[in-house]
């Protein structure tokens, strides 16, 4: 511990504990438990706040800050409701290892346990959903806990972090500050040292006649991408990204073959059955990609991860490498043999021939797979690409290709509507430069609709990309392959004009409808860097495939053209 | 099958919720729980007594390893470790079988805290088997109230001995 010289108070020194850290934005919403924050915050000059509609777009849009750029994202919010509007965006980040820490204003300490106005157990409530919380009792204190909650939001494996700030002690003078060189750069804390033989962990991969690597999430927060393409490269190994890996290692390269998992495409869940080895690279084997123990039957399985608690969770694994992705990576690389794989990569390519994404593009309406294709187009794949969650959200991610890591923010984990449209707000903060686009669907976007104002308020430059239905696309599916058509509660009724709503908020927007003003929508849509809404009306009973049904492993995957089968 | 992890935390407010917390959401259930001080301050023991196989005390260990105030966990084998359960038992009993329920708690080594016309209290500390049986001998006297400390367990330094 050192001291400084002139005590100042508790609110005064988180923003500059803030500041020193490096953090440059906030997102967040001021109410009285946090007033004495508030006020300090309005003399930095280095820390920008985003003033939202909602908490939980502030959340969100941390996420989005943090995922598009490896930084840490911050999010303030009040006590009682204030904090408790963060439990989805925590419970998010927990889901899908995202840097966020959580300032929460709270009761004055004397009030706390005598169901004070705006008062909730914040602390206890989080508990299950954050990677780590503590409630600042004394101002002394709060430096610690401060470094402790940063060091743990960023080191390892990511995740959220809670600190929960009692009005007194806001107000509360202290000298107590440690001497720390605490920073939100990308990759700057305690990485593990790598656990295990790297050695042998190659040998298996060189003796392996058809290896698949199988990349998830972990690949972009350790910023392994290069290594990822490197190892891939050099073993001739075709790669698989998961939902949250996507863009790990590029969707252009000839090896990639694309998306693994429940609405993956067909040639990766096929290349997973015939597989001889499988390489996980920071994934989990999530329930969405691996239902049963009998995941990639036929293959010798490995495995690296931060976090040893994943090691055999779900699938038991032949081959452990414990640590840091990237770290690991360079490790076996030395050991990793080239090896004659002609076969297989005819096999796969013959695969991605036979078993291609596909969906009916005759009609005059417009197909959102199409509609997404013209986008991807247009854009290069340049663009960074927010999704809420359903319909839309599985067609972005099997028709938009990633090239790159950090610029496909989706919520994989929690699968949170409402995610979609803040995330990309935060994202275009991050990232002023780049075309944000949020790919989003009637029902989602209407959950997060008021951060519109977010946009207008800041002359925010993000596209919003949403394709309506008029139905819970998702649901709407699922009732229709798997309920006998009872569309229990899925269709919307009642819809609100989303063009004059967007230009309510002055942001220029434009409906579509028919497959001959694609061209002009895509036009309008991306034209400039400012904000802009094209509403894309399509078919009600337009699905994604493939799809393998839930409790089902890849044996049972159904393609398109299997969807005349299925319907008998 | 039965496991005993004795657990070593950071001794703050709010460790325990963490902890137990855990158990809670990934549907694990606690048998007992005993927690208390150690000779450091800082560092709480616990000693928690739960029923799964292998995979899931494995899970389980994985899981509070994660939690940043979590020191220790060890799995203890019943035989190599000391396994102990305190428990208070007041019981009813009459002027015919008060002889009998003396000779009891006499062949059991327990502690009397109280006795009077009517009702014993005892004490008694053993493993949980054994205080179980104790539960069940003198269950028939007609028992009033009991309270159980939950397991507290300490490996033996030499393992060899066992």
């Amino acid at each position: 511990m050192s001291s400084t010289t002139e005590a100042i108070t508790g609110g005064r020194l988180m923003v500059e504990l803030l500041e020193e850290a490096g953090v440059e934005i906030v997102f967040g919403y001021p109410g009285g438990a946090i007033l004495p924050f508030y006020d300090e915050l309005y003399h930095s000059k280095k820390i920008k706040h985003i003033l939202v509609r909602h908490e939980q777009g502030a959340i969100h849009m941390a996420e989005g800050y943090a995922r598009s750029t490896g930084k840490l994202g911050v999010c303030i919010a009040t006590s009682g409701p204030g904090a408790t509007n963060l439990i989805t965006g925590l419970t998010d980040a927990k889901l899908d290892s995202i840097p966020i820490l959580a300032i929460t204003g709270q009761v004055a300490t004397d009030a706390i346990g005598t169901d004070a106005f705006q008062e909730a157990d914040i602390f206890g409530i989080t508990i299950p959903i954050t990677k780590y919380n503590a409630l600042i009792k004394k101002a002394d204190d709060l430096s610690r806990h401060f470094e402790e909650a940063i060091k743990i939001a960023m080191g390892g494996r990511p995740g959220p972090v809670l600190l929960d700030f009692p009005k007194d002690v806001q107000l509360e003078k202290t000298t107590v500050r440690k001497a720390s060189a605490l920073k939100i750069a990308p990759h700057h804390y305690e990485r593990p040292k790598v656990k295990g033989d790297p050695q042998e962990f190659a040998d298996a991969l060189n003796q392996a006649k058809r290896p698949l690597l199988y990349v998830g999430g972990g690949a972009i927060n350790s910023f392994a991408s290069a290594e990822i393409k490197a190892l891939a490269e050099k073993a001739n190994a075709p790669v698989t990204t998961t939902l949250m890996g996507l863009g790990a290692f590029p969707g252009t390269h000839p090896l990639s073959v694309g998306m693994l998992g429940m609405h993956g495409t067909a040639y990766a869940n096929k290349a997973v059955l015939e597989c001889d080895y499988i390489l996980n690279l920071g994934a989990r084997f999530d329930d969405r990609v691996a239902k049963y123990q009998d995941f990639a039957p036929n293959a010798v399985r490995a495995h690296v991860d931060i976090d040893a608690a994943e090691f055999n969770k779900r699938v038991n694994v032949d081959h452990i490498l414990h640590g840091d992705l990237k770290d690991a990576i360079r490790e076996i690389l030395p050991f990793v043999k080239g090896g004659d794989r002609t076969s297989w990569i005819e096999n796969i390519q013959n695969l991605k021939k036979n078993h291609p994404l596909d969906f009916d593009n005759s009609g005059d309406s417009i197909k959102p797979q199409d509609f997404l294709q013209k986008v991807y187009a247009k854009t290069k794949g340049e663009a960074i690409v927010s999704t809420d969650v359903g319909q839309h959200q599985m067609w972005a991610a099997q028709y938009y290709l990633f090239d790159k890591p950090n610029t496909w923010l989706t919520s994989g984990g929690l699968g949170t509507m409402g995610y979609g449209l803040p995330a990309a707000i935060g994202a275009k903060f991050g990232n002023p430069d780049k075309t944000v686009i949020c790919v989003t669907g009637d029902g989602s976007f209407q959950m997060c609709i008021q951060e519109l104002a977010t946009i207008a308020q800041s002359q925010l430059g993000v596209k919003i990309l949403l394709f309506n239905n008029n139905f819970l696309g998702m649901v709407r599916q699922w009732q229709e392959l798997f309920y006998e058509e009872r569309f229990s509660e899925s269709q919307w009724t009642y819809n609100p004009n989303f063009v004059k709503l967007a230009d309510a908020y002055g942001i220029p927007a434009m409906r579509i409808e028919h497959k001959s003003e694609i061209e002009k929508g895509v036009e309008f849509f991306l034209k400039d860097n400012g904000s802009a809404l094209i509403e894309v009306m399509i078919p009600a009973e337009e699905k994604v495939f493939p799809m393998i049904p839930a409790g089902k492993s890849q044996q049972d995957l159904i393609e398109f053209k299997d969807l005349g089968k299925l319907k008998k | 099958m039965k496991h005993t992890l004795s657990i070593l935390v950071n001794n703050h407010p709010g460790v325990m919720s963490h902890v137990s917390g855990l158990f809670t959401r990934r549907g694990y259930n606690i048998d007992s729980i005993a927690v208390g001080v150690t000779d450091n301050v800082d560092v709480s023991s616990m000693t928690i007594v739960l029923n799964g196989d292998d995979f899931i005390v494995g899970q389980v260990k994985n899981q509070l390893l994660k939690l940043p105030d979590v020191l220790r966990v060890q799995d203890m084998a019943y035989a190599s470790s000391v396994q102990r359960e305190l428990v208070l038992i007041s019981f009813s009993i009459s002027e015919t079988n008060r002889s009998e329920a003396l000779t009891i708690c006499n062949g059991f080594d327990v502690k009397i805290l109280e006795m009077t016309e009517d009702s014993l209290l005892i004490e008694f500390s053993g493993n949980s088997r054994q205080v179980s049986n104790i539960i069940s001998v003198l269950k028939p006297f007609g028992i009033r109230e009991i309270s159980r400390t939950g397991q507290i367990a300490i490996a033996y330094r030499n393992q060899n001995a066992v």
